[in-house]
């Protein structure tokens, strides 16, 4: 529980961060709630020579909604879960966020951490998968946006470049006939997803016009359930089609097993995770 | 009416808040870690990652060379530092015995433990100094099962130790309880688990070693549970050194639940060290540590047989356990799987023939020792599972088999069928009908067969237990194996000003000691409650005694303490006699006084007696000056606290979640000092329970390793964690002490992980489940009944 040493930078502009992080280059790491980084640190399971803390950057902190959504990647989960804001647009963002951890977890930890860090078992990325959200990063080579379904490669690694910081996430708010919502199985020591299940739908003239599910917890990383958004989409959104489409949920994925749930048990999970999600989402779009 | 008789308010029995916390929760404590010697320096610990592995090198020169390091030793360097002892062996039986070493010299049994220090100038540069040594393993195979361990081609971890077989134990008459068996109308067998569980104390273990050269004396600040007792051991045994240089100081102790009774190998690697390089060396665990290398309870493999008559008349008793001791044998390790657990098997039921037969095991894990309850939760875990599973074969209400076959009151004492001490008191049925009362059982079969109807899955579960507390006399403890004494001792002083002090053997740390004790002092001298201050911890100024474990101090330093009392009252009688020229034969304390009977006028207060006894210019003849008493108690038998524990659960079957409804505890434990601290104890030890049968696991995997080795992965649980808990009591006095008091802090611990076990388990019943293993996470119970 005693990290090595490092050298600690507080630069208060993009810029600036994204100069240090190419001096240092793969010495360097990113600091923003710490709540992922400095415990692997302090096991030792990571070393940096150099901390670039981005807390006192101030234009990367902050929920700006007008035509569509834009989170700050330094905004907190407990900015996030207080927002009315996003309560009113987006409510699945907050309920899902009020399930990080604990609440010092939720007073330090931040979007763009999170998902810069791409644990397998984390909440927001389901919850950014089912809202096709985007990601902004500003890099050596200047900004570019990724989407979301291309930024999750595999565990705790992501398509960002060395030396690109992640500056913002924007996400469309939901409106009429649409619906979201997440329901999690945390793990009882860390809280963390053993199962989350994220789901968005559109209902259009009583039928589902559109799907997104996202799974985390149970696989290498967050992802999309294509076979089950296909099955649901289409279907008048009933209790039974719900069933019928979760029963898809988990096909062609990798899952993980470990001492707090098998292979099988989180295969059922997903399933039943995925019911629930649904069952919330299709009620909200109504 | 008698206007001037307004006796003063008695605190005994009142719920007063500790007087402890506020220091504590306001950050004020000291602790271990909070003390900061002049030169001290620190120490860090490489482990083993290797569960078992002879070590063929280990070059430390990189790590010596490294700024700021001050020195680097291996265990060859510690020679001189015998292996820990067993202070507690199986009795009656030759016990296998191994101890540690302050440091593993050529060979490592478990990982985590400790291959070399580095002692630097800083905690940092000493972490970063143990990257530097190379050792070089040949690393070997590995067993942690403790039945497995015991089988033919399993490695040998200890020469003296065939089959890794530390002690067979057995005790009951086994040729009474075949026959019992033989006649029996039914058995009912299980194979029943008791997994390996952490203990978890919010503060780790640590240790600073002092050694003054101009003195010759060694002081060790350490986190301990009984620190006369480490000075014992480490003078007498560990490291020779002679009783009077070696003074050992337990500051305030952050929870400790057993763990922090035993020797562990830092404490006389410190002393030692401190000699070494002349200044104070200090070693605190980190979390990880603390999980690798200090003392795991529970861990048995038990097979079980009941023999019952048609009517649920239990007639016999066999149990069969496997008893993982870990890699060597810890402090008390010994006394636990079987004193504390086999004399106990039979828990609340007048069961004529038993027979109990532990096999204590070496395996690759960290050592097993006393964890909140220590054998007794497992013997209750095990007997009221057994009830139930009795009861479900004969169709038959599990109130209903409990209230047949209990103790009756006109049995009492009792001598149970596995050679325990007499139980000294109990009344079992009112704690059983009171908690069935609270639950609302006359409905609840209704209410559960209606839920089922809609697909919701209720249960309740009931668990009545006994226990042994405040474990004595000290010849008796001793023809089972313990090695030493395990009475306690108190000195009252009164001060000149009327203020007492009370300097006791025991070493609470959140058992609320100094608040109880103050109370007892209170009434018992009539002086104010802040006015009395109790002493503890620090070897050099409290009597010997033995600490604070297995819900003692009130029991037998609460005694011990009351004996000082009274030498006090009676001195301060013929102080008073003398002062008022009266016949100290006819005098009487009461009250605050000490008066002459039948003339309440004629008296001496308390204050006043002392402050004559302190300037000692006027006393009786002989009479010797100051209001001081030490007494030493040895209680003539052990205490029986009882209740009765219901918990009502309902499982989702799509998850396997359990879900706790409602948990009720109705509990004895005599007469009580202070009800709210009877309640927190009562709290604390039903939450690490119900953790039992809901949460926690010590897993290693086949190689040895720890993988529940965070607190990210091994689940303690927090308040939201545990339900709402309605509490009720009985009073049964003790007859084996002087305050009638039978112990509250392990109850709660050895009652409740069967309460929940047996409501989860009555909530599957129409899956078809009889039994499961703990715990009952989402997963074991999803899997329970998909399986069926
Ligand atoms: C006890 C505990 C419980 C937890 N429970 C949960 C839970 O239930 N659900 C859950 O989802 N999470 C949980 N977490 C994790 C928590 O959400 C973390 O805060 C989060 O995963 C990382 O965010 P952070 O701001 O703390 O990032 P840091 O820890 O500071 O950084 C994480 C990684 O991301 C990089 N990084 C951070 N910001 C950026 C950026 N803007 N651009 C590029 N790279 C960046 C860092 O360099 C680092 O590699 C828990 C953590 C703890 C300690």
């Amino acid at each position: 529980m005693i990290p090595s040493s490092f050298e600690y930078f507080a630069p208060t502009t993009v810029a600036e961060a994204v100069s240090l992080l190419q001096k240092y280059g793969d010495d360097a790491k990113i600091l923003a709630g710490g709540h992922s980084l400095l415990p692997a640190m302090k096991l030792r399971l990571s070393n940096f020579g150099a901390l670039i803390d981005i807390n006192k950057i101030h234009e990367l902190r902050g929920i700006h909604v007008d035509g569509n959504i834009s989170i700050g990647a330094m905004t907190t989960y407990h900015a996030i879960e207080s927002s009315d804001a996003l309560k009113a647009t987006c409510a699945i963002l907050p309920e899902a966020v009020s399930l990080v951890g604990d609440i010092q977890v939720r007073n330090r930890g931040t979007l763009g951490g999170s998902l810069a860090h791409a644990d397998p078992a984390a909440d927001p990325p389901a919850v950014m998968l089912a809202l096709d959200a985007h990601v902004h990063v500003t890099g050596p080579g200047g900004n570019r946006t990724i989407a979301i379904g291309d930024f999750f490669t595999d565990m705790l690694t992501t398509s960002l470049q060395p030396g690109e910081i992640i500056t913002s996430i924007t996400l469309n708010p939901l409106g009429a006939g649409e619906g979201a919502a997440y329901s999690k199985f945390p793990h009882p020591a860390s809280r963390y997803a053993i199962v989350g299940a994220a789901a968005y739908v559109k209902l259009e003239g009583g039928k589902v016009s559109a799907c997104r599910i996202g799974i985390t917890g149970a696989g290498p990383k967050a992802e999309r359930q294509a076979s089950a958004e296909a099955a649901l989409i289409g279907t008048d959104g009933s209790a039974e089609a719900i069933a019928k489409a979760a029963e898809h949920a988990g096909e062609n994925m990798d899952v993980l097993s470990d001492i707090h749930a098998g292979e099988d048990y989180r295969r059922a999970m997903i399933k039943v995770y995925t019911r629930r999600a649904l069952t919330a989402a299709v009620e909200r779009a109504r | 009416m008698t206007a001037e008789t307004t006796l003063k308010p008695r605190m005994v029995g009142q719920a007063i808040k500790r007087r402890e916390d506020p220091q504590l929760i306001t950050g004020r404590g000291n602790y271990v870690d909070d003390i900061k010697l002049t030169g001290m320096t620190h120490a860090a610990i490489l482990r083993s990652p290797y569960a078992h592995a002879n070590i063929k090198s280990i070059d430390t020169s990189k790590a010596a060379a490294h700024p700021g390091v001050v020195a680097v030793f291996t265990g060859a360097d510690m020679l001189d530092i015998n292996p820990l002892p067993y202070a507690w062996q199986a009795a009656g039986v030759p016990n296998n015995a191994n101890g540690p070493r302050a440091l593993a010299h050529e060979a490592v049994h478990f990982v985590g433990e400790g291959v070399a220090v580095v002692i630097a100038e800083d905690r940092y540069i000493a972490r970063d100094a143990l990257d530097l040594i190379e050792v070089d393993y040949e690393p070997l195979d590995v067993v942690v099962d403790a039945e497995e361990a015991t089988q033919p081609g399993a490695v040998q971890l200890h020469e003296n130790a065939p089959n890794n077989i530390v002690f067979e134990w057995q005790c009951g008459d086994k040729a009474k309880a075949d026959d019992a068996m033989a006649k029996a109308d039914m058995i009912v067998k299980e194979r029943i688990i008791n997994q390996r569980l952490i203990p978890t104390p919010m503060e780790t273990r640590g240790c600073i070693g002092h050694y003054n050269g101009g003195t010759d004396e060694y002081t060790l600040w350490m986190t301990s549970q009984a620190p006369h007792v480490h000075k014992l051991v480490l003078a007498a045994f560990v490291m020779g050194i002679p009783e009077h240089k070696i003074r050992c100081i337990a500051p305030n102790v952050g929870g400790a639940f057993g763990a922090k009774i035993f020797m562990y190998s830092d404490y006389p690697l410190v002393l030692w060290a401190s000699k070494r390089i002349g200044r104070p060396v200090k070693y605190m665990e980190d979390r990880s540590e603390n999980y690798k290398q200090t003392t795991h309870g529970r861990d048995h493999i038990t097979d079980v047989e009941l023999g019952v008559m048609k009517d649920g008349k239990v007639v016999g008793m066999r149990v069969h356990t496997y008893a993982n001791m870990g890699a060597y044998l810890s402090t008390a390790s010994g006394g636990i799987p079987t004193t504390l657990y086999g004399r106990i098997i039979t828990g609340v039921y007048d069961i004529p023939a038993a027979h109990c037969l532990v096999k204590g095991v070496y395996t690759n894990t960290a050592m097993v020792d006393a964890y909140r309850g220590a054998g007794r939760p497992e013997a209750s875990y095990m007997i009221e599972r057994m009830m139930d599973r009795a009861a479900v074969e004969l169709n038959m209400d599990p109130a209903d088999i409990r209230r047949k076959n209990f103790i009756q009151p006109d049995q009492f004492p009792y001598h149970n069928a596995v050679g325990l001490l007499p139980y000294d008191s109990g009344n079992y049925e009112p704690a059983l009908d009171r908690a069935l009362e609270m639950a609302g059982y006359a409905n609840f079969r209704q209410q559960q067969a209606e839920a089922r109807k809609q697909g919701k899955y209720l249960g309740l579960g009931i668990s009545s237990y006994v226990e042994i507390c405040g474990v004595a006399p000290t010849a008796w403890v001793m023809s089972e194996g313990w090695g030493a004494g395990l009475w306690e001792s108190a000195n009252v002083k009164v001060q000149l000003t009327g203020k007492v002090t009370v300097f006791t053997g025991t070493m609470p740390h959140g058992q609320g000691v100094e608040t109880t004790f103050a109370q007892i002092v209170a009434d018992e001298l009539g002086v104010g409650y802040d006015d009395v201050d109790i002493k503890y911890g620090d070897t050099a100024n409290t009597p010997m005694g033995y600490g604070t474990y297995g819900s003692r101090s009130l029991v037998v330093g609460g005694s011990a303490m009351k004996k000082s009392l009274d030498k006090i009252k009676e001195k301060a009688k013929r102080i008073a006699a003398h002062l008022l020229e009266a016949n100290p034969a006819d005098m009487e304390f009461a009250d605050g006084k000490a008066f002459v009977k039948g003339s309440p006028d004629r008296a001496k207060t308390i204050a006043e007696i002392a402050a004559a006894a302190a300037v000692g210019a006027n006393l009786p003849p002989g009479e010797e000056p100051f209001l001081d008493a030490t007494s030493y108690y040895d209680p003539p038998n052990c205490t029986f606290p009882f209740g009765t524990h219901i918990c009502i659960v309902e499982v989702d079957p799509d998850t396997g979640r359990v879900d706790l409804k409602r948990y009720i505890a109705v509990d004895d434990c005599g007469p009580q000092i202070n009800p709210l601290i009877v309640e927190g104890q009562i709290h604390g030890g039903i939450a690490q329970g119900l953790a039992q049968a809901m949460y926690e696991r010590a897993v290693y995997d086949e190689n040895g390793q720890l993988i529940s080795g965070t607190l990210m992965d091994y689940a303690i649980p927090t308040a939201a964690m545990v339900p709402h808990i309605e509490t009720d009591y009985t009073v049964t006095p003790s007859p084996a002490n002087p305050l009638g008091v039978k112990g509250a802090g392990e109850a709660g611990t050895i009652a409740s992980a069967q309460a929940v076990m047996n409501a989860v388990i009555d909530a599957l019943a129409p899956f078809g489940v009889k039994h499961m293993q703990m715990p009952a996470t989402p997963e074991n119970v999803w899997k329970t009944i998909h399986s069926k």
